[in-house]
């Protein structure tokens, strides 16, 4: 029983990996870009619905409705001025601009906000379980897989069933014959970025509700989201849940042998996946 | 050539040489002033620590010995790397007369260790004794060869202390003495689960049994393993020294497994009241290790205030909850203006040292001298232990926690607020 437990609670992680990874997966797998600020911007969402909840007393996901938006003109922006300027032939620009903007959002953070630890107030739900044949199980983790599985199945209609999606797509497997056909990659590059910057303050969200953070608290997540990523294949957002779960189930797995294992043994699931199929479980494009 | 243009650009540039040199004037003439560096974190994971050091300097500023020092504030950024780079700049550039240094190993450590080998006096606080003390050592592992410093002092209590207060209070409640231990693998984590020097042998001899399912990494997202363990085992108790985002992480979980412990007394996670608050209604008879409080008995020796008073114009000036490193940074620095006192020069090292060792100051945090009370004759030299008492989170009806004094029983000066209440 307690590893049919474990298990689950691992699944149940691996939604809250896959969340963090399916805004990361969207951005590198059209414009090829590591965004190494992926999880300050996780952080810094979670301090905007902070921020509302407290200004406005709404529930944090009505906050999260109205961080929405917010964060997606910030997505816009960001590429638009910031990111589109450097993105190129070599990566090394945009990987060291990402990684310039994750210190100076750390630093804002701590400026605006203090070290002081926070947390979304989530009430009764944060301890809240149903009990299944026995075993009992979150409500707030169940929620997180319910929202990793719709925003994947959402990106799914995006990619595969709109004008939007074709022209991602168009654009990931060859931006220069892609911009030859009358797409304009830059744009193309600003909306991604906008709508990843949505998959992460729903990330933020669940984040924030599920523990405490605080300004630094960002690239901890990162690796699980990369790995989660690395794992499902680039280009594939199916992959990306199914690197989540794997990360989650090793992780919950490793520590039911030994606590000591827990991390590790999400580290070194990666590395067998990797070894074994160096470009993901599912991957979409060749290159 | 000089053409109009670059004669325009050297006079700028002299220009701008001689106002900076202008106001680096004053500084040298300032060099009268005894010098203090402290150093702590400001900015990082551990900043939480050092949130009340603007307070406390101002006000130290405003104190009418304060004229007679200068203080130099360094930021350790929660980097130990960092630490002991401010500390090296504060010696060599500053050529301060003595160093101060607070909150948690990270900073301490390489900050003492820096300056025990620049032969600098060092003042450090807030790092239980034995991870400042044996940390510093050439090899922790063997006790033969710990050596006590010449310039480094400390004052603090130790792991012995905590483990004493938390079985006290778990000793006032009805429970089955079975122990669940959240030991992180970390420098704290592996000293509270040593099985030598922390938590298992003291259990034992006391008739606890204690599940240790062995060391996590930090920021942990899953505590599943943990909370079916101490289920199997039916835990009552929890301790251990997780921080905060995992303490959280832990504590949902469990509710949400339906796990829930008589008492649990956690060091280092629930230290701050935000944290606490971060738990929303969940926080309630918490326990923790209470090093300096408002209701402490003692009073500042630089401004005469009690711990009450500095707690509540903290409180005024920043409409913040007090927190427990007030007291101790604070009484740094009485500490230090109570040894420059006794010196006729603050630039011999050797001499403030001395000094520093005869102290015996009673402090906002109590009597400091070091005279190794308490403490095996190793670290006799350079350690002084202050009080530690245990107390509860208590949810206000307002909402917000009031950390209330349940056990004093190691130190019946202190007064308690109340007594032991199980969780429910």
């Amino acid at each position: 029983m307690i590893w049919v437990d474990t298990i689950l609670q691992g699944i149940l992680l691996g939604g809250l990996y896959a969340l963090f990874a399916a805004g990361l997966s969207l951005v590198f797998g059209i414009m090829r870009l590591v965004n190494l600020a992926h999880g300050d911007l996780i952080v810094l969402g979670a301090y905007l619905i902070l921020l509302l909840v407290t200004m406005t007393g709404l529930s944090p996901f009505l906050a999260a409705a109205i961080a929405i938006p917010l964060m997606f003109m910030l997505g816009y922006g960001l590429q638009k001025f910031m990111l589109n300027r450097v993105l190129g032939d070599d990566i090394l620009p945009p990987l060291l601009v990402t990684f310039g903007l994750s210190v100076v959002l750390q630093n804002a953070l701590l400026e605006g906000f203090s070290a002081d630890s926070q947390r979304l107030p989530a009430g009764t739900l944060s301890t809240a379980s149903v009990e299944v044949a026995g075993i009992n199980l979150g409500v707030l983790p169940l929620l997180t897989f319910a929202s990793a599985v719709l925003v994947i199945v959402g990106l799914n209609q995006l990619f595969y069933r709109t004008s939007l999606g074709r022209a991602f797509r168009a654009t990931s497997d060859d931006a220069t014959t892609a911009s030859l056909m009358g797409i304009k990659p830059a744009s193309i590059f600003a909306k991604a970025t906008s709508i990843a910057m949505i998959i992460v303050t729903i990330a933020a969200l669940y984040l924030g509700m599920r523990s405490n953070f605080d300004p630094n608290i960002g690239p901890a997540r990162l690796i699980y989201a990369f790995e989660a990523v690395i794992i499902g294949g680039l280009g594939s957002l199916w992959g990306t849940l199914a690197g989540g779960i794997i990360i989650g189930v090793a992780q919950t797995v490793g520590a039911a042998i030994n606590p000591e294992w827990q991390i590790l043994a999400g580290h070194v699931a990666f590395l067998i996946v990797l070894l074994i199929r160096p470009r993901g479980l599912f991957p979409r494009a060749v290159d | 050539m000089i053409t109009r243009r670059t004669l325009l650009k050297s006079t700028a540039i002299a220009g701008a040489t001689v106002a900076t040199g202008g106001l680096g004037m004053p500084a040298i003439a300032q060099g009268a002033r005894i010098r203090l560096g402290y150093v702590s974190p400001q900015s990082g994971p551990l900043a939480a620590f050092a949130e009340a050091d603007n307070f406390i300097l101002s006000n130290f500023a405003q104190s009418a010995v304060a004229e007679n020092f200068e203080v130099i504030v360094k930021d350790s950024q929660s980097n130990p790397n960092r630490a002991a780079d401010v500390a090296q700049e504060l010696i060599i550039d500053d050529e301060v007369d003595m160093l101060l240094v607070a909150s948690t190993p990270e900073t301490t450590n390489p900050v003492a260790t820096t300056a025990e080998f620049e032969g600098v006096p060092v003042i450090s606080t807030v790092a239980p004794w034995q991870p400042w003390f044996i940390g510093q050592q050439g090899n922790p592992g063997d006790p033969g060869t710990w050596e006590p410093f010449d310039y480094a002092y400390h004052f603090f209590w130790g792991l012995e202390d905590v483990i004493s207060v938390f079985t006290a209070m778990w000793a006032q409640l009805d429970t089955n003495k079975s122990v669940g231990g959240l030991f992180p693998n970390d420098g704290d984590g592996n000293a509270w689960g040593d099985p030598n020097v922390g938590f298992p042998p003291v259990l034992d001899a006391q008739g606890y049994t204690l599940t240790d399912p062995g060391r996590y990494q930090n920021l942990t997202d899953d505590f599943s393993a943990q909370i079916n363990a101490f289920k199997q085992n039916a835990v009552e108790i929890v301790t251990g020294v997780p921080i905060p985002p995992d303490f959280t992480t832990f504590w949902n979980q469990a509710k949400q497994q339906g796990f829930t412990p008589k008492a649990a007394s956690i060091g280092k996670a629930i230290l701050f009241p935000q944290a606490v608050e971060a738990l929303g209604d969940t926080g309630h008879n918490l326990s923790s290790e209470v090093w300096w409080s408002p209701s402490h008995p003692f009073t500042s020796s630089i401004n005469g205030l009690t711990a009450g008073q500095v707690a509540a114009a903290y409180t005024g000036e920043t409409g913040k909850q007090w927190t427990q490193p007030i007291g101790f940074v604070h009484a740094l620095f009485e500490l230090a203006v109570d040894v420059m006192g006794r010196v006729d020069d603050a630039g011999d090292g050797d001499a403030v040292a001395e000094a520093i060792a005869a102290s015996s100051l009673d402090t906002i945090v109590g009597p400091i001298a070091f005279n190794g009370a308490g403490l095996p004759p190793f670290a006799a030299r350079n350690i002084c232990k202050t009080p530690l008492v245990g107390g509860q989170w208590r949810l206000k009806e307002s909402g917000g926690y009031d950390l209330v004094i349940v056990d004093n029983s190691d130190q019946p000066s202190i007064p308690t607020g109340g007594t032991m209440e199980a969780i429910a």
